[in-house]
């Protein structure tokens, strides 16, 4: 295990290697300086301004230079300074991450706790009415614009029901509360964005359950079980599901980039202070330290988030250690 | 055929053709401004309502749905380009340059795509040709494995070894009896591609970073309805149905393509 888990360590960081390059090749290969854009901001910017900030920036290099001494900061976390307020870019990003894994951990338990069941249902029912229902749902689910369906909820349930409040992450009179009220009041302005944060993966998990669950039920394995005359709720979840769930292991890791990715649109509509918005209030400021530092982040998040999958997918599959 | 399936390209059909004929659908002009007749709900002369500028709503959608098709088309179009090239290369060419590929696809899908996008349409201006561009180039990573996991079966067989024997040039035994033997499996993820452009687009709209205003597309048509809601309820139901219904369909018929490779 410490083997294999030694291995992919080293391969991540030929990935993280590679994300740098990229993250740093979009920047550079797009039209327009840096120092244009921040020099936008005030038109009186002269040329030799222009030139001290290429300086001070080390725009005035060669690219491969440029290149090593942005690594050599990016190993120190070290991403510069925002352009809006001037503060580091790091301590920005620091800022607004846990809220966005928080809803991002919800959003991922809910598709598992929601998602292995339906597919579960629908495999062992293989045909069934229900599975026919839940196939329709899950085009649903796939078809959703995130955006619309969060719209929808708004207007619904925050705006002409007034059930859930629908902006932010806690009330005004947030700091009168008590601890449990505390509690209370922010789950509550969290459960719209976990739901529509989980909606469009919901569609893919337990399709992809269901057809793991269906291939499982057709090995051999399965068939040795039922000879032998095992009840056949043991047959399916004691033996069958185990191995069906494992693969979903693998699908979870690599839904991660998605659920980040998707964090821009509801943390925007839900006025939700995460890494998505600050993402979303960087483009729209072309806050260039903070679109790099935020797109690096994202992608190594994706990374860990792999890593986790692969390391928990060889801890409760053998074969893999084997390989 | 599945019944689904049917429905799919009925769904597909019906917006192409909305598309191709806009000016016949369109009862009025989709930018014309009627200061008289500002936010008024779905009536005779104006089926689906008119907007915050009096702008015909109906119109406005049926003008929107050539840019967000044209967006959705050409976007996989760059993006199968891209990927049938590399994945037919990598496949075709083996060793290191399968090596490089391969970890550059890696790489790529580690981006949270939204993000790449947005941190490129932040360098480059939001005009339609850079959306479809973006979206092109950060969509062809499914596709490109595809081919390659295809092309690395095919290169094997026996018809290819013959065209090898008779002297045909690597670029001729990719691009004439390569590809098209590999083309099936990639067109269902050029179908799902297009919805999941077109999904890309409104989202990058909605947000007011894609087809920018006075240009309709149903993602901005849908951000003009947040900014009236609870006043305007046309505004953000018809421009969301009609994302939900165009997506719905080319991801049926991308699941009925993909049932039918199975069978075969």
């Amino acid at each position: 295990m410490g083997k294999y888990v030694f291995k992919r360590i080293i391969g991540l960081a030929a990935l993280l290697l590679g994300i740098t390059i990229i993250t740093f090749s979009v920047i550079h290969i797009a039209p327009g300086r840096p120092t244009d854009l921040e020099a936008q901001f005030n038109p009186k910017v002269s040329m030799e301004a222009r030139e001290r900030i290429a300086h001070l920036y080390g725009l005035d290099k060669p690219l491969h230079i440029q290149y090593i001494e942005w690594l050599k900061r990016f190993a120190r976390l070290d991403f510069g300074i925002s352009f809006m307020d001037s503060r580091p870019v790091m301590q920005k990003i620091l800022e607004r991450m846990p809220i966005t894994l928080t809803i991002e951990l919800f959003s991922i338990i809910l598709i598992l706790l929601i998602g292995i069941p339906i597919g579960v249902g629908s495999a062992v029912k293989e045909g069934s009415f229900y599975d026919r229902f839940m196939t329709v749902f899950v085009f649903i689910g796939f078809a959703m614009p995130t955006f619309w369906l969060s719209l929808i909820l708004m207007d619904f349930i925050g705006v002409r029901w007034g059930i859930l409040p629908i902006s932010g992450i806690k009330s005004l009179e947030f700091e009168k509360f008590g601890n449990f009220e505390k509690i209370i009041d922010m789950s509550k302005h969290l459960i719209l964005p976990v739901f529509v944060s989980a909606f469009g993966g919901l569609a893919g998990i337990s399709r992809y359950m269901r057809s793991s669950m269906l291939n499982v039920l057709k090995q051999d394995y399965i068939r040795t079980a039922r000879a032998k005359g095992l009840r056949e709720k043991d047959v399916l979840y004691k033996h069958a599901l185990k191995n069906a769930l494992l693969p979903v292991v693998t699908i979870l890791g690599l839904s991660v980039p998605g659920l980040i990715g998707g964090s821009v649109i509801f943390e925007s509509i839900f006025s939700i202070p995460g890494m998505g918005r600050l993402f979303y209030e960087s483009v729209m400021a072309r806050d260039y330290p903070v679109i790099m530092g935020v797109l690096v982040i994202g992608a190594v998040l994706t990374l860990l988030g792999n890593l986790l999958a692969d390391i928990s997918y060889a801890a409760v599959d053998p074969r893999i250690k084997l390989e | 055929m599945n019944k689904l399936t049917i429905f799919g390209i009925c769904i597909v059909g019906f917006f192409i053709i909305i598309a191709i004929f806009a000016p016949i659908f369109a009862p009025y002009n989709p930018g014309q401004i009627d200061i008289e007749n500002i936010l008024t709900a779905p009536t005779s002369s104006h089926i689906f309502g008119t907007d915050s500028l009096g702008r015909d709503l109906f119109s406005r959608m049926v003008y929107g749905t050539r840019i967000s098709l044209m967006v959705g088309f050409i976007a996989v179009g760059i993006a199968s380009l891209i990927g049938i090239a590399l994945g037919a290369i990598a496949g075709y060419y083996g060793n290191w340059v399968d090596g490089i590929i391969m970890r550059f696809i890696d790489i790529m899908l580690c981006f949270p795509t939204f993000f790449l996008i947005l941190a490129v349409i932040a360098l480059l201006e939001p005009s339609i040709i850079n959306i479809m561009m973006i979206i092109g180039a950060t969509s062809w990573m499914g596709m490109a494995r595809l081919m390659r996991a295809e092309i690395l079966s095919l290169k094997e067989r026996d018809f290819i070894y013959a065209e090898r024997a008779i002297g045909a040039s690597d670029f001729r035994i990719i691009t004439r009896h390569l590809i098209p033997n590999a083309m099936a499996p990639v067109l269902v993820s050029i179908t799902l591609g297009i919805a999941g452009a077109i999904l890309v687009e409104s989202s990058l709209s909605f947000l007011g970073i894609g087809v920018q205003p006075p240009t309709p597309s149903w993602g901005n048509i849908l951000s003009e309805g947040k900014a009236v809601m609870g006043a305007g309820w046309w505004m953000m139901l018809f421009p969301g149905m009609a994302i939900f219904i165009t997506v719905l369909g080319y991801n049926l018929l991308g699941e009925g393509i993909r049932e039918r490779l199975l069978k075969s």
